[in-house]
């Protein structure tokens, strides 16, 4: 599905991401772990198509289509969907507003009709128990004043009404307590299915308790230099970072 | 919306006036002769003049004075009534306008310049003169050009690069009326160096029953990393009206901090105008006026954002009391290369008797895009209900009245540094609010 | 260039919609102003000679006034001689009904969107269609004349209801109000007029839609709104003009008079031709609103979508004369190219407990400059006076402008001011957002502008609001800085 070959980035002069290769098949959770400033978020980033961020090397290729390729609204709607770290707020605007408009632009382009309010609603409501979201809360402005964790299950809550078929989760436990984190790692594990992909970035283990991972890969200083299963995730949980950063440099 | 040009007899009077006090063998002889003309030209203030709409400077000066008058000279004796007990500094006395050596005390040192600016001239003239005059506009405004053409005297401080001075420096200023009317123009310059720092304070008082009127101008410069801070206490008793400019130009990643206390006075206008032409600048200015009886304070500050990354706020408080009278107007200007910049203001007032009447006027100006700038300004009563909460606690209605002053006007005294200087303006404002807890 | 910078290039060739013109014949006056001009205008509309007294008398105060020069805008001098003071489209018979209506003028308003035929209009609006001076059809006036609401062309006014007109044109704006008022009162040719009686709520929504037409053209109407004791009405205000390259003047007087209990809401979408992207050509509006709240509890709200012009003046204003009463304002005014807008509203509390609310949110793009003012003056005797007011700037671009001049005068100690402003840009976060979702630019900027407007853009029947949204979207699609 997703194929990573080499990638490189900067933003400004700051070279950060130094040759990234990766392969997520359908149906597959992978974990990208590492150290404050080892490119996590960088990588998200690039895959969603910040503009910040200049790609300097190496391919990126999406169900066989060019990704970098791509302005960042058609990576959405060719299914790359990327849960934001620090959701933005946008006064005025009701979620679902912004969802329906969203829905609909992805439908055209696939050549779907688009949903008109009564069934647009429809779906709505079953996504939201899905995700255990409040309606009130989708009928406020997008994002403002809600609190963090009510920030992050907007987010699953636009990934369960988007069915992404590529999940990118940027940190989405940082800032979450155990109970918002459950019910956040629910969502995710709930619209997981053969045919789509999770990629799951955080800097701490405890996520992955709740979304368990097939594969996990450390980032560090913009390259993955180890990869394993979930139990590496224990292991980096127990011993910390460190021993990471050794081995490399011995390397 | 400029001043209108008024051909008023006050403005030829005193435009003669200027004319002939020019010395041709002063050292700044060029500057005033040029300044006597701008002041020609623009002429006071018209009755309807949009920066002094509420401010009827030029009718006062008409009515309540002869401008061909000469000054008397003050008794320096009364001097000791004002200063501020316990704080070690330089001081720089003025009574009448006239520097008087005898009540100043500047300690010797080298590690920065004090005196009185006609002596600067003369024994630091190259440095006066690449700063004296080129901050302050005198063709936008008739006052400043007045002063440039007549100052008498004031301060100079030279602080040199990478200079730190704890020692703060002090100008009193005192008006004697008791043999007449008094009219005085002084001036400041203060030249801050590279990585230097300095705290300047002007306390303004006067005494006897004459009108008396001054017209001061202080001029700033503060280079890169440098930082100033500029107090100013206005505490007349009775018949003073003054006009200040205070023109503040900051390089890159300098910081100013002004205060402004006005307490007391006939009518008092001060112009503040801080040019941010630097990066990476941060500047404060607060102010704070209680007014009683006729009081009228007129603060229009200016913050001219000119390059990008800068901070700027402001916060203005003012309690309105008797047949007061407040004006705030506050400029902001982000010109379009200033980008990044944040600039936030706030004026906040209380009206305490019906004949009380606030004036405000916040102004944004913004030609680039990526800023953030706010401005707010309110103005109200004490709040009743927290009022009857504290009197159902059994506080009076004055004591609960002046605990809630006092702590609307604590907001602008916590940002004071200095603690001799915050425990003499606390006592001041304690005393003023009849705060007796 | 950054791609947002291309965006915002393409942007501003969008074209004028409404740019047009209707090939019809006109009667006009020759070019220029004098008494014998304003004889003719008059004698044009069969006016009686009160009326012509009151013009001449108006003409003879503008000349001895000058033109103001406060406001942020700048703009060539105007040449008043050079401007055509009276243009009508040529009719042979004054029209009785619709079927005696030019079909030309039918088509051209059926062109904007405004159908003149009764039985077409599925929704309850009444339509005054004013087109360069004069009033061409009012739809609806029988279902009205029911209830005893008077809804007609001013001139119409004139000749039926002489009283009416007479007792209550000029109270709210005298004639020496301000230049342009003054203007407006020597050489108004036509307008609307609304009266609505005692204890009437009318049944629906009152539309006057402005168009210029002819070159050279002045558009000087005068409108006038009496809302008697306990009455209500919605009233809406629709203008467009065609694309030319001279300016055109546009100089308008609106009066609005509410008696106690009664209110009045008057909302306008303005989309008088802006000029091109060079700045060539607009509609120069400089326009007097003013609402008089006499009675106690009365209350008048303007609302403004304001998007075309050249050049702005404007200041939808409320006198809070009546205890209790209540004056609203709100705008989104969106400057593109180089428009310039100076815009805002006067809150005048002299009765006791008058409140009023502001709500502004400026947008400037392009090369544009959008200045708010405003005053909130609470006078003494305004005793427990309330003002809220917001005022916001969204800039897009770095090389447009936004100023606030907001005056606050408070002469009443138990009067509660609240002032609040700030300035910021459409955050690229935000489209970043909105792009990530599958949105694409044009659509995230429509987005989030309606977003940020929607205060106002709430305050708009449903009909106008729908227009307003597409019009915000249609001046700034895609002008992100």
């Amino acid at each position: 599905m997703l194929t990573i070959k080499n990638l490189q980035a900067k933003i400004g002069e700051k070279q950060i991401l130094n040759g990234i290769n990766l392969e997520v098949k359908p149906g597959e959770v992978h974990a990208i772990m590492g150290p404050n400033g080892s490119g996590k978020s960088t990588l998200a980033s690039v895959l969603a198509g910040r503009e910040e961020y200049e790609v300097t090397g190496g391919e990126v290729s999406f169900e066989g289509k060019d990704l970098l390729e791509m302005a960042p609204e058609d990576r959405a709607r060719e299914g790359v969907f990327l849960a934001f770290q620090y959701p933005v707020e946008i006064p005025g605007v009701s979620t679902i507003n912004f969802m329906k408009t969203a829905v609909n632009q992805i439908r055209e382009y696939r050549g779907q009709p688009t949903l008109d309010a009564v069934s647009f609603l429809g779906v709505m409501k079953e996504k939201m128990k899905l995700v255990e979201i409040d309606q009130a809360l989708l009928n406020r402005a997008l994002n403002e004043g809600f609190s963090g964790g009510e920030k992050k299950r907007n987010e699953i809550f636009q990934m369960a009404m988007l069915e992404p078929k590529l999940a990118v989760l940027d940190e989405t436990d940082s800032g979450l307590d155990i109970d918002a984190l459950k019910i956040v790692s629910n969502g995710v594990n709930k619209l997981r299915n053969k045919s789509n992909a999770v990629i799951v970035v955080t800097h701490y283990q405890r996520l992955l308790d709740y979304i368990v991972p097939d594969f996990v890969h450390v980032l560090y200083k913009g390259k993955i230099v180890k990869s394993g299963t979930k139990e590496l995730a224990l292991e980096l949980e127990a011993k910390g970072y460190d021993w990471i950063k050794e081995e490399v440099s011995v390397l | 919306m400029s001043a209108t040009v008024t051909d008023n007899n006050t403005t030829s009077e005193l435009a003669a006036l200027l004319d002939k006090q020019l010395v041709a063998t002063a050292v700044d002889a060029a500057l005033r002769k040029e300044a006597a003309i701008a002041f020609r030209t623009a002429g006071l203030p018209a009755a309807k003049a949009e920066e002094y709409r509420f401010t009827p400077v030029t009718r006062i000066l008409e009515k309540q004075f002869t401008l061909s008058q000469p000054t008397p000279a003050g008794q320096a004796s009364r001097i000791n009534d004002y200063t501020l007990a316990g704080l070690e500094a330089d001081t720089l006395v003025f009574i009448n306008g006239v520097f008087s050596p005898a009540d100043s005390s500047i300690q010797k040192t080298t590690d920065l310049t004090i005196l009185p600016l006609q002596e600067a001239l003369v024994s630091h003239t190259a440095l006066v003169l690449k700063h004296l005059g080129q901050y302050a506009d005198t063709a936008a405004d008739a006052f400043t050009a007045w002063n440039t053409a007549a100052w008498t005297n004031g301060l100079f401080v030279h602080v040199p690069d990478n200079k730190i001075i704890e020692r703060p420096i002090i100008l009193y200023h005192l008006h004697d009326t008791s043999e007449g009317q008094v009219v005085t123009a002084t001036r400041n310059l203060i030249v801050v160096g590279r990585n230097a720092e300095v705290t300047i304070l002007e306390k303004y008082d006067s005494a006897g029953a004459s009108p008396s009127f001054s017209n001061q101008v202080t001029e700033a410069v503060v280079a890169e990393n440098a930082g100033l801070n500029l107090y100013s206490i206005q505490h007349d008793a009775g018949q003073r009206h003054q006009v200040g400019m205070t023109r503040i130009q900051q390089a890159n990643y300098s910081r100013v901090n002004t205060f402004t206390f006005t307490l007391n006075g006939k009518l008092v206008r001060n112009n503040l105008q801080l040019v941010l032409d630097g990066e990476g600048i941060e500047s404060h200015m607060y102010g704070l006026y209680l007014l009683t009886g006729d009081t009228l304070a007129d603060n229009h500050t200016v913050v001219d954002h000119r390059k990008p990354n800068s901070f700027s706020n402001e916060l203005y408080k003012g309690v309105m009391d008797g047949n007061a009278r407040g004006v705030f107007n506050g400029k902001i200007y982000v010109r379009p290369q200033a980008q990044k910049t944040n600039a936030f203001q706030a004026n906040r007032n209380i009206l305490l008797s019906p004949t009380a009447t606030v004036n405000t006027k916040p102004q944004l100006e913004i030609w680039a895009d990526d800023v953030k700038c706010s401005h707010g300004c309110t103005s109200g009563q004490l709040d009743e209900e927290a009022l009857f909460y504290l009197r159902a606690r059994g506080i009076d209605k004055l004591s609960a009245q002046a605990m809630m002053l006092y702590a609307f006007a604590g907001e602008v005294l916590t940002n004071v540094k200095n603690p001799v200087v915050k425990e003499y303006l606390d006592n001041l404002i304690s005393q003023r609010l009849h705060k007796n807890f | 260039m950054s791609k947002d910078n291309q965006v915002l290039e393409e942007l501003t060739s969008k074209e004028y919609e409404h740019g047009w013109t209707t090939d019809i014949e006109t009667d006009s006056a020759p070019k220029g102003l004098n008494e014998d001009i304003i004889r003719f205008i008059s004698a044009k509309k069969n006016e009686p000679a009160w009326l012509l007294e009151w013009r001449l008398k108006a003409y003879q105060q503008w000349t001895k006034m000058k033109e103001p020069t406060w406001a942020n805008v700048k703009f060539p001098e105007i040449n008043y001689q050079d401007v055509i003071y009276y243009s009508a489209p040529k009719q042979k018979v004054t029209p009785k009904n619709l079927e005696d209506v030019d079909p030309e003028l039918i088509k051209t308003f059926e062109k904007l969107g405004i159908s003149l035929t009764e039985q077409k209009r599925l929704t309850g609006i009444a339509v005054d269609a004013v087109i360069d001076s004069v009033s061409v059809a009012t739809t609806f006036k029988e279902t009205l004349g029911e209830l005893g609401i008077i809804f007609c062309s001013f001139s119409e006014a004139v000749q039926k209801h002489p009283d009416l007109v007479k007792k209550y044109m000029g109270s709210v704006v005298p004639v020496n109000d301000n230049y342009f008022s003054a203007l407006n009162s020597a050489v108004f040719t036509d307008g609307s007029f609304c009266y609505i009686p005692k204890g009437v709520r009318c049944p629906m929504e009152l539309s006057t839609y402005f168009r210029i037409n002819a070159a050279n053209t002045g558009q000087f109407e005068r409108t006038l709104i009496i809302a008697d004791e306990g009455s209500y009405v919605s009233y809406l205000e629709g203008c467009t003009a065609p694309q030319r390259d001279e300016n055109q003047l546009h100089a308008a007087v609106v009066e609005i008079y509410a008696m106690k209990d009664a209110q009045v809401k008057y909302s306008t979408v303005q989309n008088w031709y802006p000029g091109d992207k060079e700045g060539k050509g607009g509609i120069y509006n400089f326009v007097t609103k003013r609402g008089l709240c006499y009675g106690d509890s009365s209350k008048i709200s303007w609302t403004q979508v304001e998007t075309g012009s050249a050049i702005t003046w404007k200041y939808p204003s409320c006198i809070l004369r009546g205890d209790n009463s209540m004056g609203e304002f709100y705008s989104v005014a969106v400057t593109n190219n180089y428009q310039q807008a100076d815009t805002g509203t006067k809150m005048i509390h002299i009765g006791k407990n008058t409140k009023s609310r502001i709500v502004s949110k400026g947008i400037s793009a392009g090369h544009s400059q959008n200045s708010y003012r405003g005053q909130v003056h609470i006078m003494k005797r305004a005793e427990g006076a309330r003002n809220f007011s917001q005022c916001d700037s969204l800039l897009m671009g770095d090389k447009c402008g936004a100023h606030t001049f907001p005056y606050i005068d408070v002469e009443n100690s138990t009067a509660r001011i609240e002032h609040e402003a700030t300035t910021s840009k459409i955050g690229e976060d935000q489209i970043f957002y909105c792009l990530q979702r599958g949105i694409d630019e044009e659509s995230a900027v429509a987005l989030i502008v309606n977003g940020y407007a929607k205060e106002v853009l709430n305050q708009l029947p449903m009909e106008f609001a729908v227009e307003a949204q597409k019009l915000l979207a249609l001046t700034l699609e895609g002008s992100v800085g």
